[in-house]
This record gives C-alpha cells, structure tokens and sequence, in this order.
C-alpha cells in the first residue's frame, strides 16, 4: 500500500439524499492498469472529480504518494505528476492539435506567464509538443484545426495533452467512448505500452479493453467497491455478477 | 473573400490617408472625428482583451475609461487652478503633460482592474455580466456625488495638454498622437495572441477545465488579462479627455461599456482589427445617421440586432467568410 | 437623529425594496426558466410608466392608467419574446447581452419619437394623496405605503403562483430540464412567452407606480435595471425568495444610507467634508454591499451551489 503513486482513502461524497461514494479506497501502484468499472450511476465520474480535484470529498482523502492533496486544487494536482483525459473531450476546439499540445507543454514548464515570446518559436516547448504527438500517431495532424479532427482522434489528442506533463500517474476517463472496434485496438495497444511509464487509473465501458489491459479491476456499484483483485477474480466473483450484470448466481 | 490581412493594412491606410487629405483640404471637423474613432477604437482594443481572447464579457469597462479620463481631468485641473493635488500626507502638483498624464491613467486603471478582477472573477457568466456592470455603476456614482471635482457637472479644462515636440492644439498632431498609441496597443494584443500566455488564455476560454488540468490556474490568467485590458482602456479615457477637454461622470456611464461592447461585435469579435473597423463604422454612423435623423439609436439598434441575430462575425467575418472565434 | 425620522426612512427603504422586487422577480424569473439575460427589462419599466401617465393625462383615471401600464408592458414582452427574444436561448451571454441592449436602444429612442424628450407627470389618485397617521404619531404619505402593500401582495401572489399552480409547476421544471418537461407534453415557447410577459407586466406594473411619485422619462429604466441586477445577484440568480430578501436589503441600504452616512460622518469630521464623503460613500454602499456578500457567496444569498 505504501508504494501507491495514487490513492484514495475512505472517500465520501453525498449529493442530497444520494452516497455518490460511500467510503471508498483505491490505489494504484507502479506500472499497473487499474480498471474502475461498474455500470451506469455507480458513482465513477464523481470518484475521478474528485481524484482530479474538481469536486471536494465529504470525507476521506486522496494521497499522491505519501502526499495528501485533498485541499489542493486541480491544478496543483497536474503540477505534481497528475495526468488527466476526459470522457467528453475538452480541448481548444478553434486552436490547432499542435496548439492543445503546446498547452500542456505550457503546462508543464510552468512558465505561462511570457508575455512578449512568441509560443511557437520556444523550441523546447515545441519538441515535447511534437513528441507527445508523434507517441499518439498525430504528428501528420499538427496544423489541423482540433473541431476538424475525427472522434477517434481527439481521443488520441486528448491521451497527447496528458502525455506533454510526464506525469506520475494517469487517471483516464473511458478513453475507448465512441470509438470503433479498430479505433479501441489501437487505443488500447497503446495504453498497454504506457503503463511502463506511469500507472493508469482506467474508467471503461468497453469490457473487451478492459480484460485486455487491467492488471487489476476494482467494480464499483452504487458508490461501494464490492470487488477488488485480479481479472480472473473478478469474472469468477459470485457477488459481480450478481450485482454488475443482474444474474442470479 | 478577403483575407484579413489585407483588410487591417486598408483600415491602417485609410486612418492615414483620410485624416491627410483632411488636412490638405483644411476640413478640421473630418480629423476631430477620425481622433474620435482612433479613440475609441483604442478603448475597444483593450475590451477586444478581455473580451474577444480571454472570453469575459465585462460590462463595466466604462470604468477604466472613466479613470483614465478623470486622472487626465484632475492632474490637469490642478495644473491649470494651480492649486498643489493632496494625497493624505503630502501633496503633489497637476500636470499638462501627456506622458505623465497617460502613465498614471495607466497605473491607475491596472489597479482598478485587479481590485475588481479579483472579487468579480471569483464568478463566472452571468454573474460576471452583472458585476462588472454594478461595478461601473458604483464608479458612476460616485463620480456625480465627488463635488470637489464638478460632481455630476463634470471639469473642463481650458487647454489641451502637452506633448515634448508637439503642438497639441493642433487637431493633426494630436491625431498623430492617437494613432500611435493605437498601433502600440495592436501590436501588443498581437504579441499577447504569439505568446505562451495567449495561448493559454485564448484555451482558458474555451476549455478551462483543459487548462487546470495541465497545470495553470485559468483565474489568474484571466486576471492578467483583465488588468492589461484594463490599462489599455484607461489610456483611451484618458486621451478621450484631451480631445474633448472634458471629463464628466458619463464616461463611466454603463452606455458606455455597452458601446464598447458594440464597437467590437460590429467590427468582429476576438479580432485584431474588430474594434478598429468597429469604432470606425461606429462614428461614421454616428456622424451620417446623426445628421439625417434624431434618432439614429434606433437605426443603431436594428444594426446590432441584426449582426447579433444573422452576423455573427461582424464585419471582418463578412469580408472574410470566416466566423472568427467565439465568445 | 429622532426615531420618526428613522421609521420614515425605513419605510422608504421599504417601499424602494418592494418596488425593486417588483422588477428583479421578473429578470431573475426569466434568467431562472430560460437562462436569459434581459438587459430591456428596464425599458418593459418604462412601457408600462409611459403608458400609465398617458392613459391618466386621457382620461384622468388612475386605476385604469394602471391596468393599461399591465397591459402594454406585457403585450410589448410578448412581442419582444417571439420576435426576437425567442432566437437567444441557446445563444452565449455575450449575444444575449448585445441583442437586449440593441432593444434597450430602439425601445428608448422608440419613445422619443413617440413622446418627445420632455418628462412626462403622473399624479398620485386622490384617494391614496396625502399622509396618513400612523400608530406613535408618525405621519406617512398614504400612497407610499400603498407601494409597500401591493409589492407584499405581488411578492406573495408570485409564491403562490410558483407553488400552488399548474403554471408554477411547470416553471419550476422548466429550470430543471428543459428537454423533460417537453417531452411531458408541454409547450415550451408558449410557456417561455407567458413567463416572459409575466415579468414584463411586473416591471410595466413598477414602472406606473413609481412613475407617480418621480417623472416619466426616456431612460428612467436602466438605473432601476441595474440595482435590480444587484439586487439578483445578491438573492442569488434564479431564486424569488433571493429577489425579495435581495430588494429589501438595497432598498434599506440605499435609503438608510444616503440619510445615515453624512451624519456619521459628521460625528468626526468637519460638516462639509462629512457631507462630501458620506453621500459619495453611501451611493456606493449598495455595490459595497453586493461586493461582500459575493465574497461570503459567490452564488449569492439564496443562490444554487456550483
């Protein structure tokens, strides 16, 4: 538990009369996939708010390492090594894919605030640019406009945007939604080699991605973890399939 | 369609070429009103800051308008009564020259604009929209009810002020003097827009949550924004006392601020050139229509609610049949 | 500083809050259902103040001036919402804001043309001139107090509306989910229409009240407008019971302040200089006010969260 990148310990989260999270702990340790998964309302869009830093927990709290960054903000959260992608994109639709790039590039030099030099002719924020790009196969798009690329490829742009921070750990929003059968492969032929680099934290819909990748699932139903372990844990468990897929066991 | 390129250099041409020939046919009225444009225009490049790059539609910028224009007014005033400016524990003596007029409508309006950058853009959309506008409206007040300055009568100064080198009372050199200024606040939106601070604001606008989530705050972004805009807005107050050597409380009027808004929007949004060619459209519809009519706000009026409703680039997205960003 | 003095005061803080919610229930109504922001809300105020004193200069009725100021300011709200108004729903604030300031324009130019630029009157009805008595021997101009009590009645009409009635359901849900209360088998722009000229019957209906105790002119609107802003931002947008706490506490303040401020000031300053800066103070003491509640709450007293 110790050597955890990323963790959250008894977190809570109540909207009214609704436990979105009810005491939930999840970590993610060097190298590994970690899969959230859980069907629809399970509370898994409020669990990442709240790891990202968008949403304050009722209760509990969410550890980078040995550090608590419960009351630090999002931003603080990227600063430290905190890669996030969303489920519906959120990228500069007018500017360029080099452009979201630069941002995150931008980003991670922490040095937003040069007025007067001109952001393409900084090469060092260039090459991490185009080297983020180059990893997810977009370096051809580099002067498209974002609202002109393709589901599938802002995808992509979104995981490059991630990558421009080097960061510690990954927590991604369903990276697979919307995307084809040959759009996934690649996807997740390529989240399987980044796990080298810094673990994943992985919310999917798409089980076929999620059996092909995780190291290990933790199910997620009405704001419990009621399971926890390894793939073959988690299809042989009585209790997630009982309570995931509606069976009678 | 036209590139945009080419429109800005017809636009620069013309605000030299029009004002020239002006000159040669000693038609004095004709530069009064292009300074008027030039003015303007500079007032609505700052707005075009905040507005159009960092997306905040502040409807209080009569504000900074207004500071730059009393800090013109008062420094002048005390200048011409010779009567020394008490600051608390010492006093200081008016001025009539421009530099220092236009450096301390500068910093004075910077500082405006962080104190209410920092309260009103601790909220967002509408809420923002109103604040700003309660904000000038609180400026405005106080203003009518300041009599130590002309109250709600305003001040007027006697002589245009100075500039090294220049005859100022002369309408061309003045002019000059603007347009300068002008061009000085293009190329620094310009350079703003190249610069790794544009582009984080620029994204700021459209995806905020993108911009957290790399690591930046899109607030103090915002807030750097503003006080630039701010500034820049506060120079053109300033100027705009000196071509009317007048200074009342309407310049903080919340017309005013929507005026600016106007001037942008029929120019073209988050353009460089929008409030240029906005500010322009604007006197000389106020010039023409002004003269056939009493009422040319209604005729104003059905312009911008036909831009608004049909046009959403303004005038440079018609010439350019490119929408140009949103706000 | 005597107590009548001060209990006069406060019941012309009163009355301008009463009179302010009449205008702020409206926009906050319309921002709250439609998600609109109505800068010509205070030119609906002046529809219904220059219908009511021309009706009265006509026919001398006061009671009639009224029903027409109603009338006119709610067909004018009407009209606006289906010729224009209806476009913007889905638009940004930024277009909103300049398409209700272009109606801002032909509205008051409009009634230049119409009426001319001199202010119009319109007097208080005999029935409701002169000052009452009230219990400590305070003496009250009647019509005033009438103000107080039909804005009491609105404010508790309109809860009873929003609460109690098939229309308030239907609003209610509205600024829930739009696309629901459509599939329930709603008519969504009719319903947009009606809540519409709703508030602009309220702001027409403040507008010829008001008018009889200041003048009828082209912009006597916009400052209204304006405080009513505060007055919404500080209740929290959306909200009626944040309007009517929100009106009461400017209303007070403006009023309380402008009385107040100098005479504090007095107690440590020289006079003149008590006066300049009491009054410059106190006609900032609203957007003080607005500025400390937003530090407190950033979505205003009655405000949703986030």
């Amino acid at each position: 538990m110790s050597d955890a990148v990323l963790s959250t310990k008894n977190l809570v989260k109540t909207f009214g009369a609704l436990k979105a999270i009810d005491d939930v702990s999840v970590d993610l340790r060097p190298g590994e996939i970690h899969a959230i998964i859980g069907p629809n309302g399970a509370g898994k869009s409020t669990l990442i708010a709240q790891i990202a830093g968008a949403l304050r927990p009722d209760a509990g709290s969410v550890w980078m390492g040995d550090r608590d960054v419960t009351r630090l903000d999002t931003s603080a959260r990227a600063r430290l090594g905190l890669g996030r992608t969303f489920q519906i994109s959120a990228l500069a639709m007018e500017d360029t894919v080099l452009e979201n790039v630069l941002l995150g590039a931008l980003g991670h030099s922490g040095k937003p605030w040069r007025l007067f030099r001109k952001v393409h002719a900084d090469a060092e924020l260039r090459a991490r640019a185009m080297a983020a790009l180059e990893r997810v196969q977009l370096a051809d798009a580099t002067h498209t406009r974002t609202s002109a690329l393709s589901h599938g490829l802002r995808r992509q742009l979104e995981v490059a945007v991630a990558l421009t921070l080097n960061p510690r750990a990954f927590v991604m929003d369903e990276p697979m939604a919307g995307l084809g059968a040959e759009g996934s492969k690649v996807m997740t032929g390529f989240l399987d080699g980044l796990r080298q680099e810094a673990p994943i934290l992985l919310i999917e819909h798409d089980m076929d991605a999620v059996f092909a990748l995780a190291d290990r699932i933790s199910v997620l139903v009405y704001g419990q973890v009621i399971a926890s372990g390894t793939v073959d844990d988690i299809r042989r468990s009585a209790e997630v399939r009982r309570a995931y897929l509606g069976e009678d066991a | 369609m036209i590139a945009e390129r080419y429109i800005n250099a017809v636009v620069l041409l013309g605000l030299l070429v029009v004002p020239s020939y002006a000159l040669m046919v000693d038609e004095p009225f004709t530069i009064t009103l292009a300074t008027r444009a030039v003015v303007l225009a500079l007032a609505a490049v700052g707005l075009n800051i905040a507005l159009g790059t960092g997306g905040l539609v502040s409807l209080g910028h009569a504000v900074f308008f207004g500071l730059g224009g009393y800090a013109m007014g008062i420094l002048a005033f005390h200048a011409q009564t010779y009567a020394p400016l008490s600051l608390g524990i010492f006093e200081i003596g008016g001025t009539k020259s421009m530099p220092i007029i236009w450096l301390v409508a500068i910093v004075v309006s910077a500082l405006a604009a962080l104190a209410i950058g920092l309260l009103s853009l601790r909220t967002s959309g509408v809420y923002f929209i109103m604040i700003t506008l309660a904000f000038g409206q609180m400026f405005y007040y106080f203003a009518i009810s300041w009599s130590a300055y002309g109250g709600e009568d305003g001040l007027s100064i006697y002589l245009r002020n100075d500039f090294p080198g220049l005859n100022t009372l002369q309408p061309m050199p003045f002019f000059g003097l603007c347009l300068a200024l002008l061009c000085l606040a293009l190329i620094l939106h310009w350079r703003l827009l190249l610069s790794p601070f544009g582009l984080a604001l620029n994204a700021a606008r459209q995806a905020p949550q993108r911009v957290e989530t790399v690591g930046l705050n899109p607030m103090r972004l915002r807030l750097v924004a503003f006080v630039i805009s701010g500034a820049v807005t506060g120079l053109a107050g300033a100027l705009f006392a000196d071509l009317n050597r007048f200074v009342s409380p309407t310049m903080f009027s919340w017309q005013l601020s929507g005026e600016l808004i106007v001037l942008i929007i029929i120019g073209g949004v988050g353009r460089l050139f929008g409030p240029v060619l906005g500010a322009i459209l604007f006197v000389v519809l106020e010039h023409w229509l002004g003269a056939v009519t009493d009422f040319w706000h209604v005729w104003l009026g059905v312009i911008l609610l036909l831009i608004v409703l049909f046009a959403r680039g303004g005038l440079l997205g018609l010439l350019t049949g490119k929408e140009g960003p949103h706000v | 500083m005597s107590t009548l003095l001060l209990i006069e005061q406060i019941l012309n803080g009163l009355q301008f809050g009463v009179m302010l919610f009449l205008m702020s229930a409206g926009l906050t109504l319309i921002f709250g259902v439609m998600g609109l922001i109505n800068l010509a809300h205070g030119s609906l105020y002046m529809v219904g103040a220059f219908a009511a004193a021309a009706v009265a200069g006509a026919t001398g009725s006061f009671l009639l001036a009224l029903i027409t100021a109603l009338a006119a300011a709610a067909t004018a709200g009407a009209l606006v919402e289906i010729v224009v108004i209806r476009r913007l729903y889905r638009a940004t604030h930024l277009d909103q804001v300049l398409a209700t300031f272009a109606l801002i324009l032909i509205f008051s130019e409009g009634t230049r043309w119409v009426f001319g630029s001199f202010p119009l009157f319109l007097d208080i009805p005999d029935a409701l001139s002169g000052p009452v008595s009230l219990p400590g021997g305070i003496k009250y101009p009647l019509y005033r107090l009438a103000l107080i009590g039909i804005g009491i009645l609105v404010a508790l009409g309109l809860w009873w509306l929003t609460a109690r009635t098939r229309l308030g359901i239907q609003i209610r849900a509205g600024e829930n989910d739009r696309e629901m209360i459509a599939a329930l088998g709603v008519d969504i722009s009719r319903l947009y229409t009606i809540v519409f000229a709703l508030g602009a019957a309220l702001a027409g209906l403040a507008g010829a009240l008001v008018g009889a105790i200041q003048s009828v002119q082209i912009g006597m609107g916009e400052p209204v407008l304006i405080l009513a802003f505060v007055v919404i931002v500080i209740g929290g947008i959306g909200s009626i019971k944040g309007a009517f706490v929100g009106a009461l506490l400017v209303g007070l303040t403006d009023t309380l302040g402008g009385i107040f401020l100098p005479e504090l000031f007095k107690l440590f300053m020289e006079t003149d200089a008590a006066t300049q800066t009491g009054s410059a103070l106190a006609s900032m003491a609203v957007y003080i006010l607005m500025s400390l509640v937003l530090i407190w709450r950033p979505t205003g007293l009655f405000g949703a969260r986030a």
